[in-house]
């Protein structure tokens, strides 16, 4: 377990004040922010390349807030490329190794089973700058994980990758997760936090202002920073079922046209995309469904409008269509979603 | 398309020929002004071939002994800021700014056997002047300059993040130095070392005024020059010339190669 207690760190013109946060062996921790609110900056304190002015950094019951770098057994993968230009790929991942005195023959199974694991085994005798974005990522990667640590730290370790690359290596990011070593990975992306996340840490201007599950922050968030940094209120757990059914909450079924036959996930749309009516409507909108205004609550745009139709759902509509259709608390409404408007992404 | 030829470039060209000209127009006539015999007679003078292969040698082991200070200190000036670092770079540079003569003297004072060095080096029956080790003393004072500088610049272009990586994988830190810093730098050092070596064979001022004798070649030069004049001189010069190239040109090839490894 790893347990953050009140952690700051002040400099002349930015501070990081009073982090603290709960990741229990397994857990797969999210830091979510935009640049420079100060995340990466909490990974570095985490591993001991910055310290603390105050508070406690423990891992395992045991207070490592002024231990060692090299004594934490904390991995961290940086955004950058930190794989040894002059080692080869093989030499890099048996660093940690060496550097604990493994025999050659823990180094050489240990090299060869990561290899395999993170889909580098044809890499081994190769030299760093031979290689792309997405192979130095899994050299890092596998470098890390050779040593075992009790935490891994992942520094915005897919931005520099292109589209394509990322969901291979989130998929690697979960089943490592799956094998029980907690992890806590740094981003400014929305949609990395909720393929990967168990809990999310919402970051601004160096604290943490929201920590829990990603539907609980996503779905309330705590201040509006949130509620525009993440832009989305409608946001589900969900399995398509066919090419054209997509179960939300295993209670309502979506017309989906995501051109996907399976998979399972989260699936969002937008609060304005949701169209409300008194009566049911005669458009080409699929998803109808009628339901009881559960809440309301005014807003710059509009009103929010909270709908229980099986699954809360928010729609955004002008005070002026509030008024017109007399809408409150308990009233009956229908509402229709496009099925163009529905975003899916895919879990892991 | 060729670019026509504009003022400013023949300009350029024609001043920078001259610089060129400058450099290369004394040795080339220092060559052809000695006779293929003249040049053989001198390779097989025992006095020269003494005087070089104690230049070589001096030089060499003065680079190697001082370089275990020098890189640490390099690694330092890279990596920590501390207090009057400016002034302490000012220090590094002094060597080369001082006439060489000057730091001869200065030198001579502070090994010399009225000095505390002095003095303790007599103690294990060891006299700097006049002797090898003060020779070494000599040329190294007038060229770390070139071996801090450079590896300075090696280990500042080092990512930090890297050295940090190596601590987070579990390496100590003197391990993070060995296995990292120092051979990430080493291309700077290699240059620094080789740097070092070359100004240090090459130096007369400080040495003359430590050591006469035993005679290191630019001193025998000089000598040669006194007593019999500039045709004994010569030779002397254009083979030490040619030592100093292939020298030169074998540690440049071997240290491209160890790069390339």
């Amino acid at each position: 377990m790893l347990q953050l207690k009140n952690i700051s760190k002040r400099y002349k013109d930015f501070a990081v004040k009073n982090i603290s946060f709960i990741a229990n062996k397994g857990d797969y921790v999210v830091l979510l922010g935009e640049s420079g609110a100060g995340k990466s900056l909490i990974l570095e304190m985490i591993a001991g390349l910055v310290k603390p002015d105050t508070g406690e950094i423990w891992i395992n019951n045991k207070n490592i807030t002024q231990e060692k770098i090299q004594r934490r057994n904390i991995g961290i993968v940086f955004q950058d490329n930190t794989v040894f230009p002059h080692l080869s790929v093989k030499n890099n991942i048996a660093f940690p190794l060496k550097s604990r005195k493994a025999d050659s023959k823990t180094i050489y199974d240990k090299v060869k089973q990561l290899a395999e694991k993170t889909g580098i085994s044809h890499l081994l005798n190769r030299w760093p700058e031979t290689l792309s974005g997405g192979e130095i990522q899994r050299v890092a990667l596998a470098r890390t994980l050779s040593f075992e640590p009790d935490c891994l730290l992942l520094d915005e370790p897919l931005t520099s990758l292109d589209v394509q690359l990322r969901s291979g290596m989130r998929s690697l990011f979960r089943t490592i997760n799956n094998e029980g070593i907690t992890i806590v990975h740094v981003t400014h992306d929305f949609e990395e936090a909720i393929a990967l996340a168990d809990k999310v840490g919402i970051v601004q201007n160096g604290s943490i202002i929201q920590f829990g599950e990603p539907k609980e922050v996503f779905h309330k968030p705590k201040s509006k920073f949130i509620a525009s940094f993440t832009g989305i209120k409608n946001f589900y757990n969900a399995i398509i079922k066919s090419d054209e059914v997509l179960l939300l909450e295993n209670k309502i079924e979506l017309i989906q046209a995501l051109g996907k036959v399976q998979g399972s996930g989260f699936a969002l749309f937008k609060s304005e995309d949701v169209v409300v009516s008194k009566t049911k409507l005669d458009s080409s909108i699929r998803n109808n469904f009628q339901g009881t205004v559960i809440d309301m609550e005014p807003t710059t745009q509009g009103v929010e409008v909270t709908i229980d139709i099986g699954i809360k759902v928010s729609a955004l509509i002008t005070h002026e269509s509030s008024l017109k259709y007399e809408l409150s608390k308990n009233s009956l409404i229908w509402i229709g979603i496009k099925a163009t408007a529905i975003h899916f992404i895919e879990k892991g | 398309m060729k670019n026509k030829p504009n003022i400013l470039n023949l300009i350029l060209l024609f001043l920078g020929s001259l610089a060129l000209l400058f450099i290369v127009a004394p040795i080339i006539g220092m060559f052809l002004d000695t006779s293929p015999n003249e040049l053989f007679e001198t390779t097989q003078d025992k006095e020269v071939q003494q005087s070089i292969w104690l230049t070589l040698s001096v030089s060499f082991i003065s680079t190697i002994i001082f370089a275990i200070a020098a890189i640490p200190l390099s690694f330092l000036l890279a990596r920590k800021n501390f207090f009057a670092k400016r002034f302490v770079l000012g220090i590094i540079d002094l060597p080369i700014v001082i006439p060489h003569s000057a730091a001869g003297i200065a030198i001579l004072g502070f090994i010399s056997r009225d000095s505390v060095v002095g003095k303790v080096a007599a103690g294990f029956g060891l006299n700097f002047v006049g002797n090898p080790a003060g020779i070494a003393i000599a040329m190294a004072f007038v060229s770390i300059p070139y071996l801090i500088t450079a590896a300075r610049d090696g280990f500042i272009a080092i990512p930090e993040r890297l050295e940090k990586a190596a601590l987070n994988l579990g390496a100590s830190p003197t391990r993070v130095f060995f296995k990292i810093s120092l051979p990430l730098a080493s291309r700077n050092i290699i240059s620094g070392l080789i740097l070092m070596f070359a100004r240090g064979m090459s130096e007369f001022g400080a040495v003359v005024i430590v050591a006469y004798h035993p005679m290191i070649t630019p001193v025998l030069i000089y000598e040669r020059f006194g007593a019999f004049g500039l045709s004994y001189a010569r030779p002397v010069s254009v083979v030490f010339i040619i030592v100093c190239l292939i020298f030169f040109a074998i540690l440049r090839l071997l240290a491209k190669e160890k790069h390339r490894k």
